[in-house]
C-alpha cells in the first residue's frame, strides 16, 4: 500500500447526507473480477445530471471530496472505496462514515477523515464561493487547511500509523501465525467445519421459465 | 466480571489482544463467499502466492448475481457468467467447498449458513455482504467485511479488528396482529435512524424478540447493518437449538450435549452494562413501511408521506425533499394510497419457508390485482424444494405471480429482475436506496404480509385493509399470520 503523509488537491463539495454505497457505485457495476477501472462507475446515476457537483470544469479534477453526514452506509461493497480512488480521490472528508466503509477505506489507502458538521459546512462555503479551491490534508498532524480554514480531524491511531506507514494488513498479521496456530489447537472439535461436506440427499432443482405478459411500466396516472 | 453476549463470544474468538490502540486480532469461525466481493481477493492470494488457510472453515454459493430464470441454459449477460465462472475456478482453485446454481443448497449465503446448520451460537462469521448479520440471529458475532477483509480472511483465518460499543434494544410486551418482526426492525431504524448503530453491536432482547422464531429473527438481526450496525444478536434459547438440532452440520451425541451446554451460557449477565439501552413497546407497533430513500425514512402505514417544511433539522429536511422528489410522492399523501407496480417477494431479509407461507395463506384463493407484476423469490433452493413440497407454489402461481429460482434477485437488481425506471415496488427486501432494485426504481420496504396486502389492492395495504378482522381464506385467523 502506498504511504499517506499529506495531500493537496481540489475539493468538492457533496451537499448530501446519507451517500450509500449504492450511490457511489451501483449494483451493476459489481460484476467485474478486476480490482482497477470502476471510475466510470462513480456516483453514476448521478454522473448523467449536467448539474452534478463532478461535471463542473471547476471541480472535475477533485480529489478531496467533502461530503454529509453517514457517507458509505449500505453495502460492504469495497468497489466505492476502489471506484473513489479510481476517479482519483485521496481523501474523503465527512462528519461520520458507516463503519465498513470506514475500514475498507483504510486497507485502500484512502483517507476517511472525520470532521465535525459545522467545519465542514465552513469548508463548503468556501469550495462552493471559489470553485476549485485547494485543500490541503496532512495526517501527521490530523489538520485539513481550506483557504484560511484550519480544522482538525479524527482518524483511529491505528489507521493513522498503518496509512503513514504503508503496511499491509495480511503481512501483519501473518508475523503472528504461530499464535494463530496455538488458537486453533484449542477449539472445542464440534465447532462446525464445511468440509467434510454433509447434505441431504441431493434432489433435481427445477428451472423456472417466463411466464405472463409483464405489465407495462409508467401507464397509470400519478406515477 | 459480568459481560454482554457480544463481550462474551468477542473474548472467546481473541488470537492476540492489541497494545497501544492495535486492534485485537479475533479468529473467524465461518467464512462465507459469494461470486461479487471474493474475485479479487482470491486474485490477491495468487498473486502473493498464499493458499486459502481453512478450506474447512469457507464455504461458497452463487447468489447475487445469478438468474432466477432458466437457470440450466447459459447465463445471458457475459459479464454476469464471467463472474460466476471466477467463484467456480478459484473454488477449485483454492479447495473451497460451493453450491452452484443447481444445487439443493445453492441460494442466498444467509441461508444456505442456517439451514445447513453451519451457522451456530457463538461462533464468529463473516462475509463480504453486509447483510451477514443475519447470522447473529443464532448468537453468533457475524457482520459484513469488504474485500480486502475477505482476503485477509481466507489468508489468515483472522481480522484485526477494532473493540465496538454494545446497544441492548429491549423490545417489551407483544406483537398486535399483523405487525411482523420485520415491522419491529423498520421501526427501530426509523427510531434510531441509519447511523444510530454505528460503531456498535446491537443485541435484542425482551419478550417480543424471545416470542419470534428463528426466522423472524433473523430477519431482525439481518437489517441491522440498515441502522448503521455492524453486527446484531439474539441470545440463543429452546427455539434456536430446536432449528438447529438435526441439521447437516449441528453437532450430534455428545457434542450436542457439550455444544448446548456451552451455548446456554451465551447471554448478557443480569449486571451487565450496555454503553446505550433502547427500550420498545411492540404493542405500539403496526404495519411500517418506507417512503424515503433509505430504511430510516419509514412510518405507519396508517400515516402520510411527511411534509419537509416541518422538518426541522436542515440536512434531514433537504433529504426528505430529495427522498420525496425522487421517490414521486407529494407531501402529506396518505401512505395507503401509494399505487405499486411490481411486488417483490424475496430476498435474505424475508424470502425464507415462513415468510412464503404466510403470503400463501394471504393470497390463497385470491388473485393479485391486474396491474402488478409479483415476484416470488425463495431464499435457496432448499427453501423453494420445501414450497413447492407444500404446494404453495401452486398457490402463488393461481394467484397470479412469478415463481423463480432462488438468489438475491431484485433486492439489489444485479441480475436481469430489475424495476424500470419510475416503476414502483413494495418490497420485503432492506434497502429503498436510490436506484438499488433497478435505475430510477422507486422502493417501499415493507413486511411480506403487507407484500401479499398490497399485490391483491394494487395500493400499499394491511393485511387489515383486506376486510377487518378477516381470517385468512383457508380460515387462518390474523394472529397466527404473524410469525414472520
Amino acid at each position: 500500500m502506498e504511504k499517506f503523509t499529506q495531500h493537496t488537491g481540489v475539493g468538492v463539495p457533496l451537499r448530501r447526507s446519507n451517500v450509500d454505497t449504492d450511490q457511489i457505485i451501483p449494483a451493476v457495476y459489481l460484476k467485474r473480477v478486476t480490482r482497477t477501472g470502476f471510475e466510470d462507475a462513480l456516483f453514476a446515476a448521478w454522473r448523467g445530471d449536467p448539474a452534478f457537483i463532478l461535471n463542473q470544469d471547476a471541480y472535475r479534477s477533485g480529489s478531496v471530496l467533502v461530503a454529509g453526514p453517514d457517507f458509505g452506509t449500505g453495502s460492504s461493497r469495497e468497489h466505492a472505496v476502489w471506484a473513489l480512488k479510481d476517479y482519483g480521490f485521496r481523501v474523503v472528508i465527512s462528519a461520520r462514515f458507516a463503519d465498513i466503509f470506514r475500514g475498507n477505506s483504510g486497507k485502500q489507502g484512502l483517507l476517511a477523515a472525520q470532521v465535525a458538521q459545522e467545519d465542514i459546512e465552513l469548508i463548503w462555503k468556501i469550495l462552493e464561493t471559489r470553485p476549485g479551491t485547494e485543500v490541503t490534508v496532512d495526517l501527521e498532524s490530523r489538520t485539513i487547511t481550506c483557504d484560511d480554514v484550519v480544522v482538525p480531524f479524527q482518524v483511529d491511531d491505528y489507521t493513522r500509523w498503518r496509512l503513514l506507514e504503508g503496511l499491509d494488513d495480511i503481512g501483519l498479521t501473518l508475523q503472528h501465525a504461530d499464535e494463530i496456530s496455538d488458537f486453533e489447537a484449542a477449539r472445542e472439535s464440534w465447532r462446525p467445519a464445511t468440509l467434510p461436506a454433509k447434505h441431504l440427499p441431493p434432489v433435481e432443482i427445477k428451472a423456472a421459465r417466463p411466464v405472463g405478459v409483464p405489465v407495462e411500466i409508467g401507464t397509470r396516472p400519478g406515477l | 466480571m459480568a459481560g454482554t453476549l457480544a463481550e462474551k463470544v468477542w473474548d472467546a474468538h481473541v488470537v492476540r489482544r492489541g497494545a497501544d490502540g492495535a486492534p485485537d486480532l479475533l479468529y473467524i469461525d465461518l467464512h462465507l463467499v459469494h461470486e461479487v466481493t471474493s474475485p479479487q481477493a482470491f486474485e490477491g492470494l495468487r498473486l502473493a502466492g498464499r493458499p486459502v488457510r481453512r478450506p474447512d472453515l469457507t464455504l461458497a454459493t452463487e447468489d447475487h448475481n445469478t438468474p432466477t430464470l432458466d437457470i440450466d441454459r447459459p447465463i445471458a449477460d457475459a459479464t454476469s457468467r464471467t463472474q460466476i465462472d471466477t467463484l467456480r475456478n478459484n473454488a477449485q482453485e483454492f479447495g473451497v467447498r460451493i453450491h452452484s446454481l443447481g444445487d439443493a443448497d445453492q441460494g442466498i449465503v444467509h441461508q444456505v449458513g442456517p439451514q445447513l446448520g453451519l451457522t451456530q451460537p457463538g461462533l464468529t462469521v463473516v462475509c463480504g455482504d453486509s447483510h451477514t448479520s443475519t447470522h447473529g440471529a443464532f448468537g453468533a458475532l457475524a457482520f459484513g467485511i469488504g474485500t480486502s477483509e475477505v482476503e485477509h480472511v481466507l489468508a489468515t483465518q483472522t481480522l484485526p479488528l477494532a473493540p465496538f460499543k454494545t446497544m441492548a434494544i429491549t423490545v417489551d410486551g407483544e406483537l398486535p396482529p399483523g405487525a411482523t418482526s420485520k415491522d419491529i426492525i423498520l421501526a427501530i431504524i426509523a427510531k434510531i435512524g441509519t447511523g444510530g448503530g454505528q460503531g456498535y453491536v446491537l443485541e435484542y432482547r425482551g419478550e417480543a424478540i424471545r416470542a419470534l422464531s428463528m426466522e423472524a429473527r433473523m430477519t431482525i438481526c439481518n437489517m441491522s447493518i440498515e441502522a448503521g450496525a455492524r453486527a446484531g444478536m439474539i441470545a440463543p434459547d429452546a427455539t434456536t437449538f430446536e432449528y438447529l438440532k438435526g441439521r447437516p452440520h449441528a453437532p450430534e451425541g455428545a457434542d450436542w450435549d457439550a455444544a448446548v451446554e456451552y451455548w446456554s451460557t451465551l447471554r448478557s449477565d443480569d449486571d451487565a452494562e450496555f454503553d446505550v439501552e433502547v427500550v420498545l413497546e411492540a404493542a405500539d407497533l403496526e404495519p411500517f413501511v418506507t417512503w424515503g430513500t433509505n430504511p430510516g425514512q419509514g412510518l405507519p402505514l396508517s400515516a402520510s408521506v411527511p411534509v419537509p417544511e416541518n422538518i426541522a433539522d436542515e440536512n434531514e429536511r433537504v433529504a426528505a425533499e430529495r427522498a420525496i422528489e425522487y421517490m414521486g410522492l407529494t407531501p402529506g399523501q396518505p401512505l395507503r394510497e401509494i399505487h405499486v407496480d411490481t411486488v417483490f417477494i424475496g430476498s435474505c431479509t424475508n424470502g425464507r419457508i415462513e415468510d412464503l407461507r404466510s403470503v400463501a395463506k394471504v393470497v390463497q384463493g385470491r388473485k393479485k390485482a391486474d396491474d402488478v407484476r409479483v415476484l416470488v423469490v425463495p431464499a435457496s433452493a432448499r427453501v423453494r424444494l420445501q414450497a413447492e413440497a407444500e404446494g404453495l407454489d401452486k398457490i402463488f402461481l393461481d394467484f397470479g405471480a412469478e415463481w423463480r429460482n432462488a438468489g438475491c434477485s431484485m433486492c439489489l437488481g444485479m441480475n436481469p429482475d430489475q424495476l424500470a425506471p419510475g416503476e414502483r415496488s413494495a418490497s420485503t427486501s432492506n434497502r429503498n436506496f436510490e436506484g438499488r432494485q433497478g435505475k430510477g426504481g422507486r422502493t417501499h420496504l415493507v413486511s411480506p404480509l403487507v407484500a401479499a396486502a398490497t399485490a391483491i389492492r394494487g395500493t400499499l395495504s394491511s393485511y387489515a385493509d383486506l376486510g377487518t378482522g378477516t381470517p385468512a381464506p383457508d380460515g387462518t385467523p390474523l394472529a397466527d399470520l404473524q410469525t414472520v
